[in-house]
């Protein structure tokens, strides 16, 4: 039986960070793969990411994707895709099917980062063609180019639920609304105002009563929901939708796991049934290693510090290194990995109300229950200011592991700070030049440059656009605020397109001067 | 009920393979070479796949990635394939799958 | 106190979402899970054996949590104390004329 020092199940982020990590500290690895294509649901994120610069923050996911691929075969890692482990034995025995036949391996070590499967609910009609996973609607528009239906109704406001609605709309769909059984927004604040902005009403508070049609889906009900989730009377509302798409959570698939004795807990905080392991992902087997969603839902930035940290874990259980470069290692992955758990979203707080952000700042409730920040609220935050000139209006308004905004500026107007979750502020006496970095680089896309009064009149606000077609200077069109509602008429200045803003094009629009501080979304009439 | 994405804001120009034509249920449909089954159907606006054994009601796409297996049909006359990741082919049979057999129920 | 049968769960009532399907594949409702529960099937592996949910095509991907939660509720316990149904090989769906094709040995190549 042919032996491998690591045999990983799974090439998603985890499990490719895993295999690069232990391939260039000399381990013999193989990734095996039940998928016809790598990177695990790395190619469906076409947004940029969140983060620092040592979580790759402000790449696109699939651009990640292709990193991790190139690294990994640099390093001399065997992906053999198209081949499903069906099962994991005692003795770190892997049975995995190959084409027309099964084949066992053994590996000296085992990680294993199988991801998470989506989680479903259950209403009339949920079985009609039409309603369909959030992941199946990345897939099919994002993979393989063809739209997941024409008028959408989405269900969970959680980030896979705000983030593919906002893919739905790049190309080309209608999202006819955002449904949540529960009262807030579940994701972070600047995906959900991206999609309000264009207009996307948001429903918490409610859930889908039924789904309508005969052989597929033509309609969907929903009604508002009371604090026990039961439908309240007379709330019912309706829809004409082809396409009913559901992001109620994920679920680790550990039954691998499970399978090869490893001890497993149920744990909720974590999102189901979970390995026990250690902070490095040892579980109760030696040798046997998880990463990534398997051991607890959270999302592909962390996921590929778990990986490394597994990968260089089976270096050290192998003898590959020694005990003090892993301890080195781990620290430094570590102190990047609790960067990502900080903040309002971060595990530990699951299921808390935070009512404040980390400055004392009262957290944006419109944000939560409409998914935009009111205009009443806006003012409160340290990256809203007034300044005469172009300036920059940052809208990020909850505290996330983010910090790209204040590296893009080239004459350092934005600042952070060494806490990576706190809310950028705008320096005073800072010189903005106009030059659209910040706005680009913003990965929640909350940032502005407005020009409050040129003197005639008028203001212009430049935004960030990634729609297609893109409006040329001259258009007319209505500005629409951050509620989606048509503010006020306005024209497109100018597009600017550049290699350095990564598809986020920066469309500027001249507003009269009183909705400079409103208007944020342009609409051609 | 559903359309191809021509160019996309982010992914560019959609590259496809070669086109080719196949069967669904006999009737002459195109699809593009490699992609899944299900998403040459999908884009010929062919929502429902197969219609299950016991009440018999529609199915189609659930998953898109092989997970759930509601997409299966009966492809060049095997039952139970996964169509959303099943690469298509020119001149392949596809037919609406009824319980496990192409052969419709009987009234 | 999942495990102790002698615990009085009560009678089956029925409920107005009962021809709600659950399991995709097997076509399975909560009415059906809910009975077996009352019918003495308080472990998911009883439930599954009893009524063949997630042993369809899919093994359960799409259900188990699903049913777990209705047999939870039935039994007035959180789902975590359930024991999820015993994994097991194969973990896909697979055919026989492949499942039974062992590689020859000296011919496992990568």
């Amino acid at each position: 039986m042919k032996r491998f020092d690591l045999i990983i199940v799974g090439a998603g982020p985890s499990g490719l960070s895993a295999a690069i990590e232990a391939a260039q500290r000399g381990l013999e690895v193989v990734v095996f793969d039940e998928n016809e294509k790598p990177g695990g649901q790395l190619f469906k994120q076409i947004h940029k990411f969140f983060g620092s610069k040592e979580h790759r923050a402000r790449i696109r996911g699939y651009v990640i994707g292709e990193q991790l691929l190139e690294e990994a075969d640099k390093a001399g890692v065997k992906v053999v895709l198209n081949a499903t482990v069906i099962g994991l034995y005692q003795d770190k025995e892997v049975v995995v099917k190959i084409g027309e036949e099964i084949q066992h391996y053994k590996g000296n070590s085992i990680v294993i980062a199988t991801g998470a499967a989506e989680n479903m609910v259950t209403f009339p009609g949920w079985t009609l063609p039409g309603v369909i996973g959030a992941g199946a609607a990345q897939t099919m528009m994002n993979l393989h180019g063809v739209l997941p239906g024409k008028k959408v109704l989405m269900l969970g406001s959680g980030n896979v639920g705000l983030v593919v609605s906002f893919q739905l709309l790049q190309c080309g769909c209608e999202v006819v609304a955002l449904v949540d059984a529960a009262p807030r927004v579940g994701g972070y604040g600047v995906h959900a105002a991206k999609v309000a902005r264009t207009g996307v009403p948001f429903y918490l508070s409610h859930t889908i009563v039924k789904a309508e049609g005969d052989d597929h889906v033509t309609g969907v009900t929903i009604a508002e929901v009371d604090d026990n989730f039961a439908f309240i009377p007379g709330t019912e509302k309706h829809f004409d939708v082809d396409t009913i798409c559901l992001a109620v959570g994920l679920s680790p698939m550990s039954q691998l796991l499970k399978m090869a004795g490893c001890k497993m807990e149920d744990n909720p905080k974590r999102g189901g049934q979970v390995p026990i392991c250690d902070e490095y992902g040892r579980t109760s087997l030696p040798g046997i290693l998880v990463a990534g969603d398997v051991s607890g839902i959270e999302e592909a930035s962390s996921a590929m510090i778990e990986g490394r940290m597994a990968g260089i874990v089976a270096a050290e259980y192998l003898g590959y290194i020694d005990k003090g470069t892993l301890d080195k290692e781990l620290d430094k992955l570590s102190k990047a990995l609790l960067d990502l758990r900080q903040g309002m979203f971060a595990p530990s707080n699951r299921g808390k109300a935070i009512t404040e952000t980390e400055e004392g700042i009262a957290i944006s409730e419109s944000l939560l229950r409409k998914g935009y920040v009111d205009d009443s609220e806006i003012e409160r935050f340290p990256g809203v200011t007034h300044q005469s000139g172009v300036h920059p209006v940052i809208e990020c308004t909850q505290n996330i592991p983010c910090n790209p905004c204040q590296d893009a500026c080239p004459k350092k107007c934005i600042s952070i700070g060494d806490n990576i979750t706190s809310l950028p502020i705008v320096l005073p006496d800072s010189e903005c030049i106009n030059c659209g970095m910040c706005v680009a680089s913003c990965s929640g896309q909350a940032i502005f440059l407005v020009n409050e009064d040129l003197g005639d009149g008028t203001a212009t606000v430049t935004l960030p656009y990634e729609f297609l077609p893109l409006p040329e200077a001259g258009t007319n069109g209505v500005a629409l605020g951050r509620d989606g509602k048509v503010v006020c008429d306005a024209t497109v200045v100018g597009v600017k397109s550049m290699k350095a803003f990564d598809k986020t094009n920066l469309l500027t629009m001249r507003v009269p001067k009183e909705y400079a501080m409103t208007a944020r979304f342009f609409k051609a009439k | 009920m559903a359309e191809r994405i021509v160019e996309h804001p982010i992914l560019g120009v959609v590259e496809k393979g070669k086109k080719v034509n196949f069967l669904f249920d006999g009737k002459e449909v195109s699809g593009y070479e490699g992609e899944p089954i299900a998403v040459a159907l999908k884009a010929a606006g062919l929502m429902v796949h197969r219609y299950t054994a016991k009440e018999h009601k529609p199915r189609g796409i659930f998953c898109a990635i092989g997970r759930c297996t509601d997409c299966v049909m009966v492809v060049d006359g095997i039952p139970n394939v996964r169509t959303c990741i099943t690469p298509l082919r020119e001149g392949m049979d596809v037919r609406t799958q009824y319980g496990v057999s192409d052969k419709p129920f009987e009234k | 106190m999942v495990n102790d049968r002698s615990r009085d769960i009560g009678p089956f009532v029925p409920g107005p979402d009962d021809d709600m399907l659950i399991c995709r594949c097997e076509e399975i409702t909560k009415g059906e899970i809910r009975k077996a529960v009352h019918d003495g099937m308080w472990t998911m592996t009883e439930i599954r054996r009893y009524l063949r949910t997630g042993m369809g095509l899919c093994q359960g991907q799409t259900c188990s949590r699903l049913v777990k939660g209705i047999v939870a509720r039935e039994l007035g316990v959180s789902p975590s104390e359930l024991e999820p149904a015993t994994s097991r090989v194969p973990m896909r769906p697979i055919e026989m004329r492949i499942f039974a094709n062992e590689a020859k040995d000296g011919e496992m190549n990568v």
